[in-house]
């Protein structure tokens, strides 16, 4: 199939970027969204062109790396999977594509369509984390039953991916998805309990420092997030919240 | 010849570990205080290492090529991490996981390091858990467990099919609370692009910033390399798009022996190739092996009508399928190890019986799993004369909670639906046993250079089983190198802080500069992927599943060829100070460009076939790998002396005192 690209081009963190239209011609069905960048970024450097700068790693949708804003959705029109995971069999010989960044407050660009993500590592860094030395005599990993329940819940938290698309797909910019999956993890967990009233203060403060916006519940972050991580999590962490500032 | 010294401790095999601990050298809490450790990658390995080490006190600096640790491609292992802990009662052990281990490494490995794996394999577990990483559980809330290939117990921990992300978020967490402490400094967005060496020790590295471009000096007591496998010198496998060699090749071009490049994992279940445009293979998980049953049709008729699209494989008969794993190995069936499966496969679509259109891809069919799990849990929930289609229902709810998101990740992109139809698989490079040489203490031929993780060659010899590399990875960062290197940096204690105002960190800085201006000035005609293409076709056709003297020897000279037509050739777009991924690549294509050199003569030197090296030269009558203990029951480490080709063979005699040497079957 025969497409017209319209990407965004922006040189560095302080330069103006702007929407640059791009032709690719025989793009096959079976390619993923990535591979038909591929092919256009070998043409641009025959062309003696420079390339257009994207993030990606793994390819199969577990790095979080890859963060395309595609067509107005993140990670494009699919559902459940990532950039790199989706195929050009989604879209139609003749078809016009946008391609741009996350856009928010709290993810710069630093050229063409990477963004800088870093808040997130430090709002991680702000508390998500159980504070266990290793050592080799920590207990058994028997020694504390935890129901299957509370398990799978905790996993189906920390599946997050941490790609950011939740902040991307949010009018308010906000990254209330994203922390409220760590915490819940966490706070599902009897391990994560004793330091849950700290965690959870720590991180919502680190994540309103960082400059992401409000959550008004509209939903779109869990629609849009390639994991499927549910908005319980975010009423979850807002009982944390709650709890913490009580107590 | 010089003999390598491996500095295996002394004592019985079971005691080794222990004893080692008991003598080594110390450093004090405030000593640590003094020393930098310098660790490069943060998968499993680096990553568990860098906040083990700064828990203990040191001050870490950690450098990753992604934006963040946890990206690190350790978070694509899917099936899990095995360990001891025998939970399901069914006579596990430290020792059968240490034999189990050897024997699947096809005895190339180095028995006391595989032992002293085994032995912490249990604590591992025991810390993840208690980092809050969640691990499937049964109802009665205990840690649940599944079975891996080329073993008979069920020691495999998981967390759904993504055990390898949630492990990596475990170590990424421990690693946050030592970066919120300053105990890591974290370089995000940085590649490590050469070591410096003063005095002969290991004392810093030169590493680039990749947004700025800018050029960095690093100084530390000792380095750590944790950069994980070069699988995509084959440019097709299974790791990330970035997984390169370029830290490992350049400790050797330092004066590291780089081990058994030629043993290499082609694993077995891999969703087959599509067209010239891939970039990258996806792996499906082992663990669907143990319920999934892979076949090709019997007849080759059948055959030819699948490849041409007239024949689907639900039409053809149970009695003409040929369920080639079962009939050929029927004690381990489905679940032999992944270098016998893949072998299997591939001799089935030579002969002509493969399924895809390109012939190159085996059924991994779920039929008869459903069936299984649906009549089972139609008994659970008592229904009486249930229809077809409510097992068949009942089963698909079974299969999708046990491996939901590997179907899902198969149907996105083949477009088929698996719970119908069944998959198609073929076999790809997935991991590299081979790697940089390092002794008992995981320390290299270069003093203060250690290496871990998939990086180093030492404990899957020359296979490895599945779900033991996160063993491996986690085994080396939290309980081994924590100890091994405390031993080398008490020496170290008054030694101040290393300057980066020398000599030596000037020449290793003015070569990185040099050849990457001559990247960006060289303005020749082909692209660096161009490059990395043909080579990988090389290795693949020739260094790949099989392997001939021949095919090697003329794989040895065209990638030689292809690597000067790339100094001569290769075009890099863009500037030297930006963000530029296509001068990230050449670099990373430079480099293997020298290694698929020494893996195809380390390949040719090898006159035997074991664990995944497989010669043609080399085999049994009915077809299987035909190993040459009394010849090569040795560990090749190559020592550089400018050229790949001219690569110095040095031999580290593989003794096995606790495990008997014999032909592995697993019939």
């Amino acid at each position: 199939m025969n497409l017209t690209l319209k990407i965004w081009r922006q040189k560095g963190p302080q330069e103006k970027g702007q929407m640059v239209e791009y032709k690719v011609t025989d793009i096959s069905e079976h390619m993923s969204f990535l591979e038909m960048m591929d092919v256009l970024n070998e043409s641009l450097v025959a062309k003696n062109e420079v390339p257009i700068a994207f993030d990606h790693d793994c390819r199969e949708g577990i790095c979080g790396m890859c963060s395309l804003h595609i067509n107005g959705e993140a990670h494009g029109p699919d559902r459940g999977i990532t950039t790199c995971q989706l195929h050009m069999r989604t879209f139609k010989d003749g078809d016009t594509i946008y391609i741009e960044p996350w856009r928010a407050k709290a993810f710069p660009v630093i050229k063409d369509l990477i963004v800088d993500r870093t808040a997130f590592e430090r709002i991680q860094q702000a508390g998500g984390y159980i504070s266990v030395n290793t050592s080799g005599n920590t207990q058994d990993a028997n020694a504390i039953p935890i129901s299957k329940r509370n398990a799978d819940l905790s996993m189906d938290a920390a599946a997050c991916i941490g790609c950011g698309a939740c902040v991307a797909s949010c009018k308010n910019s906000s990254a209330m998805l994203f922390v409220s999956a760590k915490v819940s993890q966490f706070a599902l967990l009897p391990q994560g309990k004793i330091e849950a009233a700290d965690r959870v203060r720590n991180m919502v403060k680190q994540m309103d420092e960082e400059g992401f916006g409000n959550c008004t519940n509209t939903g779109a972050c869990e629609v849009e997030c390639p994991k499927g991580i549910s908005l319980e999590n975010i009423a979850r962490m807002n009982r944390e919240y709650l709890k913490a500032s009580i107590i | 010849m010089t003999t390598l010294n491996s500095r295996v401790p002394e004592g019985p095999i079971k005691d080794k570990w222990t004893i080692y601990k008991d003598k080594i050298n110390l450093v004090n809490p405030a000593n640590k205080r003094n020393i930098d450790i310098i660790v490069v990658g943060t998968g499993l390995a680096g990553g568990s290492a860098a906040a083990t080490l700064a828990e203990l006190g040191y001050n870490v600096k950690a450098f990753a090529y992604q934006d963040s640790p946890r990206r690190a491609h350790s978070i694509a292992a899917q099936g899990g991490i095995n360990a001891a802990k025998n939970y399901m009662g069914d006579g596990d052990s430290n020792y059968r996981l240490f034999y189990d281990t050897v024997k699947g490494g096809d005895y190339r490995s180095r028995e006391a390091n595989v032992h002293r794996l085994a032995e912490v394999s249990g604590a591992i577990i025991d810390q993840c858990v208690a980092q809050g990483v969640p691990f499937a559980r049964d109802y009665g809330g205990l840690l649940d467990n599944r079975s891996f290939g080329g073993v008979l117990v069920s020691r495999t921990f998981y967390a759904k099919g993504q055990t390898g992300q949630q492990l990596l978020l475990g170590c990424y967490s421990a690693m946050n609370r030592q970066i919120a402490r300053g105990k890591i400094e974290m370089f995000n967005r940085h590649e490590m692009l050469d070591v410096v060496k003063v005095d002969g020790k290991a004392r810093g590295i030169i590493a680039r910033d990749l947004v700025t471009g800018e050029i960095e000096r690093h100084s530390a007591h000792a380095v750590v390399i944790a950069t994980g496998g070069y699988g995509n010198v084959y440019f097709l496998s299974t790791n990330a798009m970035g997984s390169n060699a370029t830290a490992a090749w350049k400790v050797h071009k330092k004066g590291a022996f780089f081990a058994n490049p030629c043993f290499t994992q082609i694993h077995p279940t891999c969703i087959p190739r599509s067209g010239d445009y891939q970039s990258k293979l996806t792996l499906m998980s082992e663990s669907l092996r143990n319920d999934g049953r892979i076949w090709v049709p019997a007849k080759i008729e059948d055959a030819k009508a699948i490849q041409q699209g007239k024949l689907k494989p639900t039409e053809i008969a149970e009695e003409d399928r040929d369920y080639y794993l079962e009939r050929r190995y029927p004690a381990f069936g489905n679940l032999v190890p992944r270098d016998v499966a893949s072998r299997a496969a591939k001799e089935r679509c030579d002969a002509g019986f493969g399924v895809n259109a390109t012939g190159e891809a085996v059924y991994l069919d779920f039929a008869a799993a459903i069936q299984r799990y649906g009549s089972e849990k139609a008994k659970i929930q008592g229904l009486h004369n249930p229809s077809k289609e409510e097992i068949t229902k009942l089963g698909e709810a079974v299969i999708e909670a046990k491996y939901g998101n590997l179907f899902q990740m198969y149907e996105k992109i083949v477009d088929e639906n698996p719970y119908k139809t069944p998959m198609m698989i073929y076999p790809a490079t997935h991991y590299t046993m081979g790697g940089v040489w390092v002794d008992y203490n995981l320390m290299t031929t270069v003093p203060g250079l250690y290496c871990i993780g998939e990086a180093n060659f030492s404990d899957h010899g020359a296979n490895r089983l599945g779900a033991s590399a996160l063993m491996q990875g986690l085994a080396d960062g939290y309980f081994v190198l924590p100890y091994t290197i405390g031993d080398y940096l008490a020496d170290d204690i008054r030694t101040g802080k290393i300057s980066t105002d020398s000599p030596e960190f000037d020449a290793a800085e003015k070569e990185i500069k040099d050849k990457l201006e001559f990247f960006i000035n060289n303005k020749g005609t082909h692209s660096v992927d161009y490059y990395h293409k043909k080579l990988g076709n090389v290795m693949w056709n020739k260094v790949g599943m099989a392997r001939n003297a021949k095919g090697l020897t003329e794989a040895i000279e065209e990638i030689r060829e292809i690597r000067e037509d790339f100094w001569k050739n290769v075009k890099v777009p863009g500037s030297l100070n930006e963000l530029n991924p296509e001068l990230e690549k050449a670099g990373r294509v430079a480099d293997f460009l020298e290694l698929g050199e020494l893996f195809a003569k380390d390949a040719l030197h090898r006159e035997e076939s074991c664990g995944g090296h497989f010669r043609e030269e080399h085999v049994t009558e009915d077809g299987e790998a035909k190993r040459d203990d009394a010849n090569f029951a040795y560990v090749a480490a190559w020592e550089y002396t400018g050229k790949p080709s001219e690569a110095i063979l040095h031999k580290e005699q593989l003794e096995f005192k606790d495990i008997e040497l014999k032909t592995r079957s697993y019939k």
